[in-house]
């Protein structure tokens, strides 16, 4: 009823390629930025800044990240959680060893790191493909962790491993209180989000879906391959990277190799195959999915069952309905939670007269 | 599907009410970030429960520390680094007084929660893992990695080697193998290992284990060539019991494989099997049922049926004793504090931490506690969070760990040393001013 666009024309091109081309959606739009940023960083406990908005933040971007290049490009890659590793590290040492180095250029610095080495990880995607790319991008992810672990100097010859992210100041205001940290985890977020939904509708991102629904035919009609993957691969990265670095900035404060493993690969993973595959939407929703559905399982479980059970069942058993929910939501859509809420926009156009 | 609702809401009551009824008493309230689920849920099973044991302990045998009764909620950590935050954050403001002490038992959410624990004055205890150079109290005030750390360990080892060898001397030209887990946490012995090779004259032999480390192949090829007069198992894992196979299949000989504290629990040595027998490791506690303590713990708490283990027959065992010297930690530290801070009354985060930085268990505490030669004896000073740095070397003997040394001292000004050096280093990085110890009181 509500949700209705008659009598919204278009008078020219700029207007019809809105990201929101109906005026409700845009409404809606702005009303969820002024919740997050504004209300939220107001209203919000400690709690639910640290340890729920900002990480939910922060794997969004890394899931936009990936989305890029396996969702757009169709380069399955299961390194992302090295990509994060080499922005966080990046980020650390471009802070500590350069002198007033500002932190927003060290967080660029840190993305255009990762680039680098998305890139040269990249360049198997040339010759290979699909599950064989994986096992290459699976190379990157034990080649990575395992030299920032094997050369002290990265994390500046701590006999641990493990480095303290410096202060985040920007233009001499310090980010110490979670509100300020996550008021520019979200502006960061937001920015990157917007620029990948813009590149992803251009002329790039087509590039990116012709190579992925076919390459050969991308190739005969003009698309470049080397450059149109080695971009997914560089631009991927650079996402991944700057997520690391705000994860060991504005999140944990601590970086350490083992916390980038493969398991954290496959969860951003997941995140975007839950979420939607090849949508930037779907990579805020899957990564929210993930981040909060164990945390819920575990305030939840023992809610109902009481310590009836034993701590060590209601572990077990939080893990069992994680799964079972994640099988279940991708028997019911296949295309990820961003593909139920377009199902959801299109019958709200016709609610509540469907005939 | 009515029914079933109305069961679930009236059991969400009945939970409100009960623990609205427990929070009028006064009671201290202790969050526990554990792990049952994950590949270290074998370690997180007996640690929390013999934490959660002994802490049930003193409320059924004695009503609570002087009256306050103790609770606890559990976090699932699965530990992982980012989990572990969470419930740091999720169980600070839980209880009538907030989360008064946090033993995260892990390394990395050690580092994660570190400087969190600073701002929001709480606690933060670590036996046996996490930062070293936090045992300098006047940089780190909120830190306390007790009883001993990874440096002492490794020094404790050699002296032992010494003792072995009869004498500190009689290491000078002897190669010593430091199979280690190829992680930050492995490579934690490197420094302190090189120091003590330069002091005493032996050789270092460093070989690293890629993560997990069940295939150990070329790393005991290189053991076999190089014929080191002992080998250091500074494993995690699955590693331990594949190397101390790969030793049987080597022939190296298992009395001169000496493990870590993460190395040397019955997880480690039972899938092992006969091959394990010999095999020494350190510990700061030691392993076995009967001491009192640990009776008291089956009379009273699986008496009543109110245990945390499923697995009873790991009562005693090394994981669960270690979770009961976690438990005597916390109730001895709020135990000190109210003698401080009025006895019967909860307390906060900023007493407990007095009364962590004042504990002191003699001989004589430890004897009331029923937990002679269980644990060593720990005095902890403002300037000193670590204590006494001791271990004790157990031997398997196929079925059981058998104790096969005293405590045994590490090289105290050596650590020490180190450990003041690396607190500085980090307190200039921080800016952080060191207190001075001699105005605290």
């Amino acid at each position: 009823m509500l949700y209705r666009e008659a009598g919204q024309f278009k008078a020219s091109y700029a207007e019809d390629s809105q990201i929101f081309p109906i005026r409700q959606d845009k409404i809606g739009f702005w009303l969820l930025m002024l919740a997050f940023g504004v209300a939220v960083p107001l209203l919000a406990n400690e709690y639910w800044l640290k340890a729920i908005l900002i990480p939910v933040l922060i794997f969004s971007l890394a899931a936009i990240g990936l989305n890029i290049l396996t969702g757009y490009a169709g380069q399955l890659s299961l390194g992302s959680a090295a990509f994060m590793a080499v922005g966080a590290f990046a980020a650390y040492n471009f802070i500590l060893r350069i002198e007033g180095m500002p932190f927003l250029v060290a967080i660029i610095l840190a993305g255009l790191t990762a680039a680098l080495v998305g890139i040269l990880f990249g360049l198997p995607s040339l010759r290979i493909k699909g599950f064989y790319l994986a096992v290459a991008t699976l190379a990157a992810q034990f080649f990575i962790v395992w030299a920032l672990v094997k050369f002290p100097w990265f994390s500046n010859n701590s006999s641990s491993g493990v480095v303290t992210a410096q202060d985040v100041t920007i233009l001499g205001y310090t980010f110490a209180t979670p509100e300020a940290k996550y008021v520019l985890t979200f502006l960061i977020v937001a920015f990157m989000a917007l620029l990948a939904k813009n590149m992803v509708r251009s002329s790039t991102g087509r590039a990116w879906m012709a190579v992925r629904d076919m390459d050969v035919a991308a190739q005969v009609i003009g698309f470049r391959l080397m450059r149109t993957k080695l971009l997914a691969f560089a631009v991927s990265s650079f996402y991944c990277g700057v997520a690391g670095a705000l994860y060991a900035y504005t999140y944990i404060g601590t970086v350490e190799p083992e916390g980038f493993n493969l398991d954290l690969s496959f969860k951003i993973l997941f995140m975007i195959i839950i979420g939607g595959v090849g949508s930037i939407m779907g990579s805020f929703l899957g990564a929210a999915f993930i981040v909060l559905l164990p945390i819920f399982l575990d305030n939840f479980v023992p809610m109902i069952f009481g310590d009836s059970l034993g701590a060590g069942f209601v572990s077990n058993f939080q893990l069992i309905v994680f799964g079972g929910l994640i099988i279940f939501f991708l028997i019911v859509e296949p295309h990820g939670l961003a593909r139920l809420w377009q199902i959801a926009k299109e019958k709200l156009r016709l609610w509540p007269f469907p005939h | 599907m009515k029914l079933k609702q109305t069961v679930l809401l009236g059991a969400a009551m009945a939970g409100l009410l009960a623990s609205s009824v427990t929070s009028a008493a006064e009671e201290q309230f202790i969050g526990l970030p554990s792990y049952r689920v994950g590949p270290y849920a074998a370690g997180g099973v007996g640690i929390f429960g013999g934490w959660i044991d002994y802490m049930q302990l003193i409320n059924e045998r004695d009503g609570g520390v002087n009256g306050v009764k103790l609770t606890w909620e559990e976090c699932e950590t699965e530990y992982n680094n980012a989990r572990g935050v969470e419930c740091y954050e999720r169980l600070k403001k839980k209880g009538s007084t907030g989360n008064t002490l946090f033993q995260p038992v892990s390394t990395g959410i050690t580092y994660s929660v570190l400087e969190k624990v600073a701002q929001d004055k709480i606690p933060m205890v670590t036996i046996g893992y996490g930062r070293t150079d936090a045992a300098d109290g006047r940089v780190f005030p909120w830190v306390f990695p007790m009883i001993t750390t990874y440096w002492s360990q490794a020094s404790a080892i050699v002296n032992y080697m010494g003792q072995k060898e009869g004498g500190m001397d009689k290491l000078k030209g002897k190669k010593i193998g430091l199979l280690y887990h190829d992680s930050a946490y492995g490579k934690e012995s490197h420094a302190i290992m090189d120091k003590l090779a330069a002091k005493h004259g032996f050789e270092v032999i460093k070989i690293a284990v890629a993560h997990p480390g069940n295939e150990q192949q070329s790393q005991w090829l290189q053991i076999r060539q190089a014929k080191p007069d002992y080998v250091v198992l500074w494993g995690w894992g699955v590693m331990n019991p594949t190397a101390i196979k790969a030793a049987a299949k080597t022939g190296y000989p298992r009395e001169k494989l000496i493990g870590v504290w993460w190395s040397g629990a019955e997880e480690d040595t039972v899938p092992a099997g006969a091959a394990a027998k010999g095999f020494v490791a350190a510990g700061f506690n030691v392993a076995g049922a009967n001491y009192p303590v640990v009776a008291d713990i089956k009379k009273h708490v699986y008496g009543k049926d109110k245990g945390n283990m499923e697995d009873k027959s790991r009562i005693g065992s090394v994981y669960y004793n270690r979770g009961v010297v976690h438990g005597i930690i916390t109730v001895e530290g709020i135990r000190k504090a109210q003698e401080k801070f009025g006895k019967g009354k909860s307390l906060t985060g900023e007493q407990m931490r007095w009364g962590l930085e004042n504990l002191n268990l003699d001989d004589a505490r430890l004897k009331a506690l029923g937990a002679t030669g269980f644990m060593p004896p720990l005095k902890i000073t403002c300037a000193d969070h670590e204590g006494p740095g001791k271990v004790k070397f157990q031997q398997w003997d196929g079925t059981q760990w058998k104790a096969i040394t005293d405590w045994v001292e590490s090289d105290r000004p050596l650590v020490r040393g180190m450990i003041e050096e690396s607190a500085a280093a980090y307190a200039k990085e921080k800016g952080i001013k060191p207190r001075d110890c001699s105005k605290e009181s």
